[in-house]
C-alpha cells in the first residue's frame, strides 16, 4: 500500500504571528518546522503502512523557499522518502492553488491513501484535502478519529455534531485526521540519523507540468483589502481568590440575574 | 447582487440554526435568495426556509447514505454548468459544509474564502471579514475572478431573523454521475446520549480545561453546568485526551458559543480557544495563573486552583436551592 502524507512546514506556532503589511499574508521568515496537526497523519501513516506488507511513506509538501527541516522530522519518525514541490511562483498560493500542486505531487507516488490533517495550525482554510481528492478523482471522509483498512476499504470513525459514523470507502481514497486519533511518536536517535540520508525529491511547478498563473498570488483570486485591529474585549475584574473566589462568582451571575 | 444560494443544512428538528443565520445574511446582500438542500424529506423544510427569506428549495434528494459532499457539490456544479448561476454560494463551517465547498472549489476552479464572520459590500462587490490571530485582527478581503464566489461561514455570525416569506418552491435537481468521488458511504450512526440544553444554544455554558488535573474531575464541570442549567464545554486538550467527547470542544475547530455567561475552568485561553467563546456576553475565568490569557477577556477573573473554587461554588448554589 502507497500511502502519502501531506504535511506543511510552518514557523513555529509559540512566536506570535504576523502579517506582511505589504502582501498582507503570513510572514515565513525564520525556520521552518513540521505543523504539529500533522504529526497526527505521519504516524497514521507509519501505523497503516505497517500493517500491510511492502506498504511505503512518502511525504509530500510545498514551500517557496526549499524548506526541508520539517520533512526530515517526517522522516525522521519513520516515513520512507519526500516530495517537495518548491517553486519561488508559489508565494501566496491559495487552498486550491495549493491543492493542484499537492495531487499532482502526490500521484508520482501512486497512492492508495492520501492523509492530511482536517486543517494546518498557521492557515486552517480546512478544505485543501477535499479539494485535493476532487481533482484526484478520489472519494474523501474527513475529521477522522479512527482510521483502518480492510484489503482495499478504508474505515473510518468520522466525527459528527452529536457523536460519530462509521464510514466505508474504497481505496484509493483521501482522508483527514484531527488531533488525538494516534500519539505521535518522537524520532529516536537512529531515526534522525537515518532520516539524513533519505531521499527529498524538489520539484518545480514546471516539473509537475503546472503553470504559474495557477498558482501563487495570480492563481489565489482573491486578495486582502484591509487588516484592522478587532474591537477589544476589555478584561474586567482580576481578583486573587482568597476563599472568596466562589462567593464572587456567585454575586456576578447575581448581578447578571442567572441565580 | 442578485441571487445567493445557501447550502441548507438539516437536522431532526428542521433547517440547522446556521442555515436560518446564513438565509437571513444572505437577504442583505442580495435580491433573491435561494437554498440548496439534500435528504429524504427536503420538502419538510420548505416552509422554514421560506419564511427566512428563501424563494426556492434546489433539492438533491436522498443520498442512499452517501457522505453528501461530491453528490451535492456535482449537483451545484451542474447547475451552474447550466448557465444558472448565482453571485455567491454561502456554505456552513460545518463538517459536510467544508467537504462540499471543497468539491465545489475543484469542480468550479474558483476559490473559496473560509472563516467568514462578516460581510459588506463595497463597488457591489461582496467583502468578508475573518478574525486571525485569535481574534485580534480583522481581514477584510474579497474575490478578483469570475464568481460564484465560495464562502465559508462560521456559525453564530449572524443573527437569524424571519422575513415572513411564504414556503419556498421546491425543484429537484440530480446529483448526477459522481463516479468514485462518491463512494464514501455511512454504514452506522453514533449519537451521543445528551441531556440538558445544547452547548451551541445554552444561555450558560460552563467549560474545563487541562486545568482540572484529571479526567473524573470533569464531574465538577457537568454539575456546576447543571445547577447554573446551561450546557458543559471543553477545551480540546482534554478532548484529545480523552477525557471527554468532541462534541463538548469550543473552538476553531469546535462549536462556537455565544451565550450570556461562559464560565472557563482550568483553561488557559490559546487563541483557537478564544474564537470559539469570545462572542460571550460575559466571561468568567478560573485558573491558577494570573498571567493566562484567558483573563484578557474575562468580565471576573478568579485567580485561583479550580478544586478549591469549584467546590465552593457548587456548594453554594446548592444551598440557595
Ligand atoms: C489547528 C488547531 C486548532 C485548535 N482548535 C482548538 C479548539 O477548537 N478549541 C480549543 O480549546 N483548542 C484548540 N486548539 C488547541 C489550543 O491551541 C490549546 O492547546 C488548547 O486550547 C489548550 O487547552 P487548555 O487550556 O485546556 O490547556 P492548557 O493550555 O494546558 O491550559 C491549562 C490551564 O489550566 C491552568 N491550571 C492548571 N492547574 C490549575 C488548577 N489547579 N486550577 C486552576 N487552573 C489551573 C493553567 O494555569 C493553564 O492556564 C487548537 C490547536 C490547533 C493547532
Amino acid at each position: 500500500m502507497n500511502v502519502v502524507v501531506c504535511v506543511k512546514q510552518i514557523p513555529d506556532p509559540a512566536a506570535p504571528g504576523a502579517l506582511d503589511p505589504s502582501t498582507h499574508t503570513l510572514v515565513r521568515s525564520g525556520k521552518l518546522i513540521l505543523d504539529d496537526s500533522d504529526s497526527y497523519g505521519v504516524e497514521m501513516a507509519l501505523q497503516l503502512a505497517g500493517n500491510v506488507e511492502g506498504s511505503e511513506v512518502t511525504i509530500v509538501s510545498m514551500a517557496p523557499n526549499g524548506e526541508t527541516s520539517g520533512l526530515r522530522t517526517a522522516l525522521a519518525m519513520g516515513a520512507a522518502r519526500a516530495i517537495l514541490v518548491s517553486d519561488d511562483a508559489l508565494a501566496g498560493s491559495d487552498a486550491l492553488s495549493t491543492a493542484k500542486v499537492l495531487a499532482a505531487a502526490a500521484r508520482r507516488a501512486a497512492p492508495d491513501l492520501v492523509i492530511a490533517a482536517t486543517e494546518s495550525t498557521d492557515g486552517y482554510t480546512g478544505t485543501m484535502p477535499v479539494q485535493m481528492a476532487e481533482l484526484l478523482g478520489m472519494p474523501s471522509v474527513t475529521f477522522a478519529k479512527r482510521v483502518s483498512t480492510d484489503g482495499t476499504t478504508l474505515k473510518v470513525e468520522r466525527q459528527t455534531e452529536s457523536g460519530y459514523d462509521d464510514v466505508e470507502c474504497p481505496l484509493p481514497a483521501v482522508v483527514t485526521v484531527t488531533a488525538g486519533v494516534v500519539e505521535p511518536r518522537y524520532p529516536s536517535f537512529k531515526g534522525i540519523m537515518a532520516a539524513k540520508s533519505k531521499p527529498i525529491d524538489v520539484l518545480s511547478i514546471g516539473d509537475l507540468g503546472l503553470d504559474a498563473g495557477q498558482v501563487g498570488r495570480a492563481g489565489a483570486r482573491q486578495e486582502v483589502v484591509d487588516v484592522s485591529e478587532a474591537e477589544a474585549r476589555g478584561s474586567g475584574e482580576i481578583v486573587v481568590d482568597e476563599g472568596d473566589g466562589a462567593q464572587r462568582i456567585v454575586a456576578f451571575l447575581e448581578q447578571l440575574k442567572v441565580v | 447582487m442578485d441571487r445567493i444560494w445557501v447550502l441548507a443544512e438539516t437536522a431532526e428538528s428542521g433547517p440547522t440554526p446556521v442555515t436560518l443565520e446564513l438565509l437571513t445574511a444572505a437577504r442583505a446582500h442580495a435580491s433573491t435568495v435561494e437554498a440548496v438542500a439534500w435528504g429524504p424529506d427536503t420538502a419538510s423544510i420548505a416552509g422554514t426556509v421560506g419564511e427566512y427569506g428563501a424563494t426556492k428549495v434546489y433539492d438533491v434528494g436522498d443520498l442512499a447514505g452517501a457522505l453528501p459532499g461530491a453528490p451535492v457539490a456535482a449537483a451545484i456544479a451542474a447547475l451552474v454548468a447550466s448557465g444558472d448561476a448565482p453571485d455567491a454560494i454561502f456554505v456552513p463551517a460545518s463538517y459536510d459544509g467544508r467537504d462540499i465547498a471543497g468539491r465545489l472549489s475543484a469542480k468550479l476552479d474558483r476559490p473559496v474564502l473560509t472563516n467568514i464572520t462578516g460581510f459588506a459590500q463595497g463597488d457591489g462587490q461582496l467583502t468578508t471579514e475573518h478574525p486571525v490571530f485569535g481574534g485580534t485582527l480583522v481581514v477584510t478581503a474579497r474575490f478578483t475572478g469570475d464568481g460564484p464566489g465560495i464562502f465559508v461561514v462560521r456559525a453564530k455570525s449572524f443573527t437569524a431573523e424571519r422575513s415572513g416569506g411564504g414556503p419556498a418552491e421546491v425543484v429537484a435537481v440530480a446529483p448526477g454521475d459522481v463516479g468514485a468521488t462518491g463512494a464514501a458511504k455511512i454504514v452506522e450512526r453514533h449519537v451521543e446520549a445528551a441531556s440538558g440544553p445544547k452547548l451551541d444554544e445554552a444561555a450558560v455554558v460552563v467549560s474545563g480545561g487541562r486545568g482540572l488535573g484529571a479526567p473524573e474531575h470533569y464531574a465538577l464541570v457537568e454539575e456546576l453546568a447543571r445547577l447554573l442549567h446551561g450546557a458543559p464545554g471543553a477545551s480540546r486538550a482534554i478532548v484529545d485526551a480523552g477525557w471527554v467527547p468532541y462534541s463538548h470542544q469550543v473552538g476553531q475547530t469546535g462549536k462556537t458559543v455565544k451565550p450570556t455567561v461562559y464560565v472557563a475552568c482550568g483553561i488557559s485561553g490559546a487563541t483557537q480557544h478564544l474564537v470559539g467563546m469570545k462572542g460571550s456576553k460575559h466571561i468568567v475565568a478560573i485558573n491558577k495563573d494570573q498571567e493566562a490569557p484567558i483573563f484578557s477577556v474575562s468580565d471576573l477573573g478568579i485567580v485561583g486552583d479550580v478544586h478549591k473554587v469549584l467546590p465552593a461554588l457548587i456548594e453554594q448554589l446548592k444551598s440557595r436551592g
